[in-house]
């Protein structure tokens, strides 16, 4: 069948250019919309449960909130983008990883360390001129978030170790790690309660209204670098290969090895950019105990974005605005604002049954959810 | 045989996709008892076919008819179902369960409603193998069986749901020559028990051998239908690509010069630590292609592993331009001067999902004029794509396409295009022609002996015997990882070569005496 010349019918939205971006997204969007309206139902039979009647005008009222809060106004949109900021980073970490064939989970970890870093350097130069001190503190983040994500890259080369069990536990010793940082080296006196000093001129600048800070423009700016080093570098091109036949970049003289090493301190790095400006521009302080599920929402905003930086860009925009509207709907609908891991899960539920979002949209196959074939196949695979 | 009554019609059938014409109005029927060769070149429709026969698609026109009458088959259990039964090329059979389990899966035996009564499915597995004479063990797992034996279970498989009407998709494309035999014997005494077979296939000798009846296919039509008696390669190869072909390559006198890659006693395991090379010796001159025959696993692919710089020797040197290149990286090599045609496409030489220009960069990605520093240079590849498109006939829809849409013959011309032509001194083709058409099998048999031509050296690893014999102008033989003899290519008969490779000796009275 190599005779195809005629170019391929079928409606405008699936032919040329647009019909690659449809052909990718399409699953996608699908699983957002499957998700949106089993949720909806979820929220009908919790009015069962609450008022005893089914209350059909309870979904729109809780997504007309959410809607309200997410995109309603200017904060409302400036908060998505502040939610959506570390979302986006984690997201393209993780994405990157993808790509290369590596799962990192841990993300969590990453980010710990590297606020906790950025919040030691940037208490230490608190009084310093704040370019200097904002500089140094970033720095010290990305450094502690690479260093940590390095780790399960060289044990994964050099010993085979699989990364996924290697970054759960180094989460764990991350976790340990910071509460003796936090409590040793790092804690300011005359708190009640053990935390890092104050930041001074280490904060980071509002430049749009009232919480947009500067941390946001690294957290766009890294879109277009991540793109431009996935589909416009060789190193790109490298990880890329490795992450979609390991075998046939070696025989293409490409380096697994330090590949391997590579793409896992560069997801380090964007998740120690991440935990930099959410200490720097938003928490100003550390503490042992900070929580966060940046580590696996950053997997489903990078399986949602399909691994491709702008998609994960758009993925990050809407649980960004998820989190931002949940908040309104708890007031107005009186939905739990829990309700949102819930359209999460569901989401990457879709994600994972391909098969049957195709089915129900009339998709045709397009060679199945590539990343997360590629995380399957790497699953127990061997370094090589 | 031929006034009964077919167990299988297929009538007209047309099936269309965006763009091509995949089968148009295609008749062939299938009589108890026949075994009935469906030949064409990769692409031409055949695989359409025998989908639209499983029921994994629906023909846009025409009928089917089984025993006379018109059935609609709507997938793959509705075939199963009306005794029709497919072995797949890439078999469908679970490595790490037994043979038994494998057959019985969907039909399995309980000893109670939890639990597999293990012991009798092996039992029935072992009398129903008897009977159709598999000499197969019932208990052996799956991924512990040689390719041939697999082929072997899903027949059986196959058998074991009642089927009347089998279909051999390449049975023989993993196989080697003694497997084949094998498999032919079986396939003749399940002919001969009134069961009808549908052999798909586009090696000519083959269908010839094992066929009551060929029926031809080019661009999803009918082109002849022949009796094995009545036709023999040149016409059918001719039926098929419709040109003349030649079969044979004229490989002309060969000019050999200085020595480019010599071997001294390499040696090197295989991936189970066992020593597959045993120390080697070989030289290849530039302008001389020095064959290596071996049955299949004699230490081939790790020896090749090892020039290209894929595997670590244990022992030995390898000189290339009288430089020691023992233990380069792919990499280095590449920067000598050495160009791979890896045996396995798809495991080394290309990223299926990777657009065709990609994979024509694969190699040489990095350095000007595809790339400046770290930035790719997507003019200079576009026009490179461009180039090797033309210049070795890649037939695609555009540079862009990801390679695992192309067809097999396709994707191994781009591997060729690539690999030959940063001007190698050193060329390792290993199998260059696996599983292709003749069309295919021609040209890069002509562009092979072009390189040599203009000053190549070349090493060329083949288990097609014919291949060896075509091409090369010295002939090594491999045998349990050494290289037992070296003949004249121009001198070398079949059998003595054969039988070095069989054996690893000249003479079998040695063989008789030595065991």
């Amino acid at each position: 069948m190599t005779v195809a010349t005629e170019r391929p019918a079928g409606p405008f939205w699936r032919r040329g250019r647009l019909g690659q971006v449809f052909e990718i997204a399409a699953v996608p969007v699908a699983s957002v919309v499957l998700a949106l309206i089993v949720a909806g139902l979820i929220i009908l039979a919790s009015s069962v449960v609450t008022t005893g009647s089914i209350d059909w005008a309870l979904p729109f009222v809780a997504y007309g909130a959410l809607l309200q809060g997410s995109i309603g106004s200017l904060s409302a949109i400036l908060n998505t983008i502040l939610q959506a900021t570390p979302l986006v980073l984690g997201g393209l970490a993780v994405g990157i990883g993808f790509k290369a064939g590596l799962f990192n989970i841990g993300g969590l970890g990453q980010f710990l360390l590297a606020a906790t870093a950025a919040a030691g350097v940037g208490a230490a130069l608190a009084t310093a001129p704040a370019p200097v001190a904002i500089t140094a503190a970033l720095l010290a983040g990305m450094a502690a978030g690479a260093a940590w994500g390095w780790i399960p890259g060289a044990l994964k080369a050099w010993s085979g170790a699989h990364e996924v069990v290697t970054t759960i536990m180094l989460n764990s010793i991350a976790a340990a790690l910071i509460g003796w940082i936090i409590l040793g080296p790092l804690l300011a006196p005359g708190f009640s309660f053990g935390r890092t000093g104050d930041l001074g001129n280490s904060i980071l600048p509002i430049i749009l209204g009232d919480n947009i800070h500067l941390g946001v423009l690294l957290a766009v700016a890294a879109v277009p670098v991540v793109w431009w080093l996935l589909y416009r570098s060789t190193l790109g091109f490298e990880i890329r290969s490795v992450g979609a036949n390991p075998a046939a970049a070696r025989y293409a003289g490409m380096r697994p090895k330090f590949l391997t090493m590579f793409t896992m301190s560069a997801s380090g790095l964007l998740f120690g950019i991440a935990g930099s400006i959410e200490i720097l521009g938003v928490s100003h302080f550390m503490i042992p105990s900070y929580g966060t599920a940046i580590g696996f929402d950053a997997i489903a905003v990078a399986l949602l974005g399909r691994s491709h930086p702008f998609g994960i860009a758009a993925a990050a925009l809407l649980f960004g605005a998820l989190r931002a509207g949940a908040g309104l709907m708890q007031v107005v609908a009186g939905i739990p604002a829990e309700i949102i891991d819930v359209i999460q899960a569901i989401i990457l539920l879709f994600l994972a049954a391909d098969i049957i979002v195709r089915h129900l949209f009339r998709i045709r196959a397009a060679g199945g959810i590539a990343d997360l074939t590629t995380v399957t196949s790497s699953y127990g695979g061997r370094a090589s | 045989m031929a006034e009964s009554r077919p167990v299988l019609e297929m009538r007209g059938i047309t099936k269309r996709y965006p763009g091509v014409l995949a089968n148009d109005a295609i008749d062939l029927d299938l009589r108890p008892g026949e075994i009935h060769a469906l030949l064409g070149e990769n692409g031409a429709g055949k695989s359409t076919l025998m989908n639209i026969l499983y029921g994994l698609a629906v023909p846009d026109e025409g009928s089917i008819l089984i025993d006379g009458t018109p059935v609609e088959i709507l997938g793959a259990h509705d075939a199963i179902d009306r005794g029709i039964s497919m072995v797949h090329q890439h078999f469908m059979l679970i490595p790490v369960l037994t043979v038994a389990e494998n057959i019985i899966l969907g039909e399995e035996t309980m000893a109670n409603p939890v639990f597999i009564d293990e012991k009798e499915a092996s039992r029935k597995i072992k009398a129903f193998g008897d009977q159709f004479g598999f000499d197969i063990d019932p208990d052996a797992r799956i991924d512990t069986l040689s390719v041939g034996s697999q082929q072997r279970v899903e027949i059986l498989k196959a058998l074991y749901r009642k089927a009347r009407i089998l279909v051999l998709d390449e049975p023989t494309a993993v196989l080697t020559p003694q497997e084949t035999e094998e498999i032919f014997a079986v396939l003749r005494r399940l002919a001969a028990e009134g069961h009808s077979i549908i052999f798909i296939s586009h090696k000519l000798y083959e269908v010839l051998e094992i066929a009551d009846r060929i029926t031809v296919i080019r661009r999803g039509k009918v082109v002849g239908q022949r009796f094995p008696a009545e036709t023999n390669e040149g016409d059918l190869a001719e039926l098929m690509v419709g040109r003349n072909v030649q079969l044979t390559v004229d490989r002309g006198e060969s000019h050999p010069t200085d020595v480019v890659l010599a071997v001294k006693g390499l040696r090197a395991k295989d991936d189970r630590g066992r020593e597959a090379v045993r120390g080697v010796d070989l030289e290849v001159r530039a302008g001389e292609i020095l064959g290596i025959a071996g049955v299949a696993g004699n230490g081939q692919d790790e020896l090749v592993e090892v020039l290209t710089g894929l595997r670590k020797p244990s022992d030995g040197t390898v000189v290339m331009d009288d430089t020691v290149v023992t233990g380069w990286s792919p990499r280095q090599l590449y920067e000598a001067g050495l160009a791979h045609v890896p045996g396995d496409r798809h495991r080394w030489a290309m990223i299926m999902s990777f657009p065709l220009e990609d994979n024509l960069v694969l190699t040489s990605y990095y350095r000007p004029p595809f790339a400046r520093r770290l930035v790719r240079q997507d003019a200079a590849i576009d026009a490179r794509a461009k180039d090797l498109i033309e210049r070795f006939d890649i037939r695609t829809p555009s540079a862009t396409v990801a390679v695992e849409t192309l067809s097999g013959g396709n994707q191994q011309k781009a591997v060729v295009a690539r690999e030959f032509s940063d001007t190698p001194k050193m060329l390792v083709l290993d199998q260059p022609t696996r599983g292709l058409d003749v069309g295919s099998i021609e040209f890069i048999h002509n562009r092979a002996i072009e390189m040599r031509d203009a000053g190549a050296a070349i090493l060329l690893v083949s288990a097609e015997l014919d291949e060896v014999l075509e091409l090369s102008d010295r002939i090594a033989v491999m045998y349990r990882g050494e290289l037992v003899a070296t003949l004249d290519g121009r001198g070398a008969n079949k059998e003595e070569v054969g039988l070095l490779m069989a054996t690893g000796r000249r003479d079998p009275d040695a063989v008789k005496a030595a065991s």
